[in-house]
């Protein structure tokens, strides 16, 4: 029906609604300029930098020690590992071996961050739908994995605990302790947020076949992480570039074929899993030793080009460094998983609702600072 | 495939290319913008390299000169390649797209375009993304000056 | 003990002691309306006190503590700052219509409290088409979300008016059908008399398997019909910012928001009096005490609110074409069977009477 209007004689003006920045489903300050047909979506397209701080251009002044710092204001949900991704190609240009120690405890406060990320991630989720109620068990949850970080290292969102050479501090003693707890604890909640929304038959209703992504165009859109997952392209950089302590874990790569909304809700659901058994086991074998190898206080990296990937919450983050020799970068470049994932928006948005706009945008995970920089 | 095998294949189809492994753990290639949109053609659909993911776009200032960095790697037999290409026109640098090639492109360029000023050939939708259409300059470029809202130490 | 609560006659005979009988007709609607008027605003704010506390329950939270004693005064607070708030509205907006949508939906919503049966006596308005009146004025209620989306000049609010529009269309449909097939075993439609019968028994009870279905058709439809979570497509948070009442502010606003709880106040409260036997109480029990009659409704009638609540704070929101879905593919199909099938119950006489 809707196509026969699209192609009668009938004149009619484009309904356009400006989505954004302040809206409830844009998750910060994305605005998207709808074009819509009564309540289906004809065209979505962003308009980004409400949040720019040109992160890039600043990094180009800094020194390497100080760029950490501003990594973890991109996506704060994975600040941890964002910051390890700079750290781990400073590390690499200037072949720095770090401690045994330095990478378990990277290792598995990366993945405490995966889940917490993920946590928030199902409450908002859960919003987005309608489903108020989750935002709260998720924050529950999360809150015990910030309890940790501050007591570790002082700060519960951006962390700020990577340093080029290890680790700033030495973990807290009761930090073994309480990350077991944690996982004995959450083990028990993840079938709660089964039961409390996805089962649901609403909930399956509108994620089902919402928002599908097939396998090429997710690669060639450039998806990566539980996005590019859920449309089964096999992508996770812990598998193909491990870091870290990571190749000495054992564990799946969560992936589904359908490509739909309800897909990628499964994977990251699916990842909590996997993360809290990639903690399991190496929470019992951190080894003894220093938390950090000296650097010089004044880091030089090499003349040449860095390259390094990590897997962030959301997907593929690289960070590309092309130093001259001095103590700055010439140019530092951040390839960030959101912004690739968000030019997929409005190949997946055509042709459904509003509401399922909405859907497939919250399975996309956006974090905007991430993606504007 | 390795670094070496990927450079004679390469080379065997397009001639005037400069391999470099020096300062970087990939393999480089440099390109002439005229070869640009052939040899990324190339290497998207034959199936000995296939570079089907394209996972970064960087604009470069090298101080003289303007470019891209391609970063490409293949989901099916998982090597990497960068491609650089690079011009000497400050005034009006310009590329061929390779949005058609792959979509994630599209954006891509568009930033490029934001803040180094970099047109592309071809680009269906080549306008400001993250920065106000009215605003001045290319941020990112070595010259770039703005006296009020940059901190230089 | 003996306390009158027939108050229309009450108020009438007190009146006319003093003025002529039209005036003292006029005097005792009027002192009435003001009762009521009193007693159901401020019922309505604590309803939304009673939300906000079942969400905190729902959300392992405790929900407002901090004004007056366990936050019961809360939402007064609320509606005092409220008051005071400055009515902003968008320049182009159509200012009548958009000044006259609230009132539209308030009074439609405090209209249909009219007719309710409080107790046996307590009852301001007995009229003997009291379902068809609620039925008729719950529909007007939606003219007023119509005009208040189209008048306000913004394109999310339009949005929501229009779905608002289709939403109610479709369920009034729904919630007439499933009370027409409680209507059947009745023979009235006069609130009192439907109470009457159900001396016999609840009318859920009467009707068994037929009147099962009704009821639960009649709580979706119903809940559909106050554009509450999981059919809130009309303010839909997530998707329109606030839907038609996103450029009411202050008092405004809050009549749309008052008008909410109030109008799933009355869908528990038609639900209490048809199907579970109004200010009745079970198998009898205080039957010697009249005034009592009060509690037993207003003790059903929470629970089916609280029932309401539990939808809203555990449901994801429908989309608008599946909402559409399960009225016309579903609701409505199943209905008319139900109906003939109570038709067929009550013509051979399998009803049950205690």
């Amino acid at each position: 029906m809707d196509t026969n209007i699209a192609n009668s004689n009938l004149k009619s003006e484009d309904y356009f609604i400006n989505m954004g920045p302040q809206h409830p489903a844009t998750h910060g300050v994305l605005r998207l300029l709808l074009t819509i047909d009564g309540e289906i979506i004809k065209k979505v397209e962003p308009d980004l930098g409400y949040i720019h701080r040109s992160i890039e251009k600043m990094c180009e002044r800094d020194s390497y020690q100080q760029i950490v710092h501003l990594t973890d204001r991109m996506d704060y949900l994975s600040s941890h590992i964002n910051n390890e991704a700079v750290c781990l190609t400073v590390e690499n240009a200037l072949q720095l071996e770090v401690p045994e120690r330095v990478k378990f405890v990277r290792t598995i406060i990366g993945e405490l961050t995966r889940i917490a990320s993920h946590c928030l991630w199902w409450g908002v989720m859960g919003m987005d739908i309608g489903a108020l109620t989750t935002y709260f068990y998720g924050f529950r949850d999360r809150e015990m994995i910030n309890d940790i970080f501050e007591e570790t290292c002082g700060a519960r969102l951006t962390m700020n605990y990577n340093i080029p050479g290890g680790l700033m501090f030495d973990i807290h003693p009761n930090f073994v302790k309480r990350t077991k707890d944690f996982v004995a604890h959450f083990k028990t909640k993840i079938p709660e947020y089964d039961k409390l929304l996805t089962g649901n038959v609403i909930f399956q209703k509108r994620m089902k076949g919402v928002g599908i992504l097939s396998k090429e165009d997710a690669i060639s859109f450039g998806a990566s992480g539980p996005v590019a997952r859920g449309s089964g392209y096999s992508c996770d950089v812990r598998k193909y570039h491990s870091y870290s302590a990571l190749d000495k874990v054992t564990f799946n790569e969560a992936l589904k074929t359908e490509g739909d909304s309800l897909a990628r809700y499964e994977i990251r659901i699916q990842e909590m899993w996997e993360s809290l058994s990639i903690i399991e086991q190496l929470i019992d074998n951190i080894p003894e030793g220093e938390h950090k190898v000296a650097t010089n206080a004044v880091i030089k990296l090499p003349k040449g080009e860095f390259y390094q990937k990590v897997e962030t919450a959301r997907g593929e983050l690289g960070v590309f460094i092309n130093s001259t020799g001095t103590k700055n970068p010439y140019r530092l470049k951040f390839r960030s998983p959101g912004f690739s994932n968000l030019s997929l928006l409005n190949h997946i948005a055509v042709g459904g609702k509003i509401g399922d706009l909405v859907a497939s945008m919250a399975t996309l995970d956006l974090v905007i600072p991430d993606i504007d920089r | 495939m390795t670094n070496e095998a990927l450079q004679n294949l390469i080379n065997s189809w397009i001639p005037e290319l400069e391999f470099t492994e020096e300062g970087s753990q990939f393999l480089n290639i440099s390109v002439k913008p005229e070869q640009l949109h052939q040899l990324m053609s190339q290497l998207k659909s034959n199936t000995e390299t296939s570079f089907d993911y394209l996972f970064c776009v960087t604009g470069m200032d090298w101080g003289k000169e303007l470019g891209v960095i391609y970063h490409l790697e293949s989901t099916t037999h998982r090597h990497i390649i960068v491609v650089k290409v690079q011009t000497e026109d400050r005034e009006n640098p310009t590329f061929d797209t390779v949005s058609n090639i792959w979509k994630t492109a599209d954006f891509h360029e568009r930033e490029v375009f934001d803040f180094f000023g970099i047109k592309f050939n071809n680009h269906p939708n080549l306008k400001r993304l993250f920065l106000t259409d009215e605003w001045e300059g290319f941020p990112l470029r070595k010259d770039y000056v703005d006296e009020i809202n940059m901190v230089i130490k | 003990m003996n306390i009158t609560l027939s108050i229309t006659t009450t108020i009438y005979k007190f009146l006319s002691e003093y003025m002529s009988e039209g005036a003292a007709n006029i005097g005792a609607m009027v002192t009435i309306a003001l009762i009521y008027l009193a007693i159901f605003a401020v019922a309505g704010l604590y309803l939304v006190l009673l939300e906000r506390k079942v969400a905190a329950w729902f959300q392992l939270r405790i929900g407002p503590n901090r004004v007056g004693p366990w936050g019961l005064l809360q939402t007064m607070a609320d509606a005092l700052k409220l008051v005071s708030k400055e009515l902003t509205g968008t320049v182009k907006a159509d200012k009548f219509l958009y000044n006259l949508a609230p009132y539209f939906v308030i009074i439609s919503s405090l209209m249909a409290l009219a007719v309710f049966p409080f107790t046996q006596e307590f009852q301001a308005f007995d009229i003997n088409i009291g379902i068809f009146f609620l039925i008729a004025i719950s529909s007007i209620g939606v003219i007023g979300i119509l005009l208040g989306g189209w008048a306000s000049n913004n394109k999310f609010a339009l949005i929501g008016a229009m779905r608002s529009g289709v939403q109610t269309i479709s369920y009034e449909l729904s919630v007439g059908l499933s009370l027409v097939t409680m209507v059947l075993l009745t023979g009235t439609l006069q609130l009192s008399e439907i109470i009457e019968v159900q001396k016999n028994g609840w009318l859920i009870i009467q009707g068994h398997f037929p009147a099962i279905i009704a009821f639960m058709i009649y709580m979706i439809a119903g809940t559909a019909e106050t554009n509450r979570a999981p059919f809130d497509m009309v303010e839909a948070e997530s998707e329109l910012g606030a839907g038609f009442h996103t450029e009411y502010s202050g008092m405004k606003f809050a009549y749309f928001f008052l008008a909410e709880f109030i109008n799933m106040f009355i869908i528990a409260a038609i639900a209490a009096t048809i199907f579970f036997g109004g200010w009745l109480s079970p198998f009898g029990i205080t039957e010697s005490i009249p005034w009592l009659g009060i509690f037993w409704f207003l003790g059903k009638t929470f629970v089916l609110v609280f029932l309401m609540m539990w939808f809203r704070w555990t449901f994801p929101r429908l989309r608008v074409d599946q909402l559409l879905t399960l009225e016309w593919k579903y609701l409505l199909p199943l209905n008319l069977l139900n109906i003939v099938l109570m038709a067929l119950i009550v013509w051979l006489g399998l009803t049950i009477q205690l």
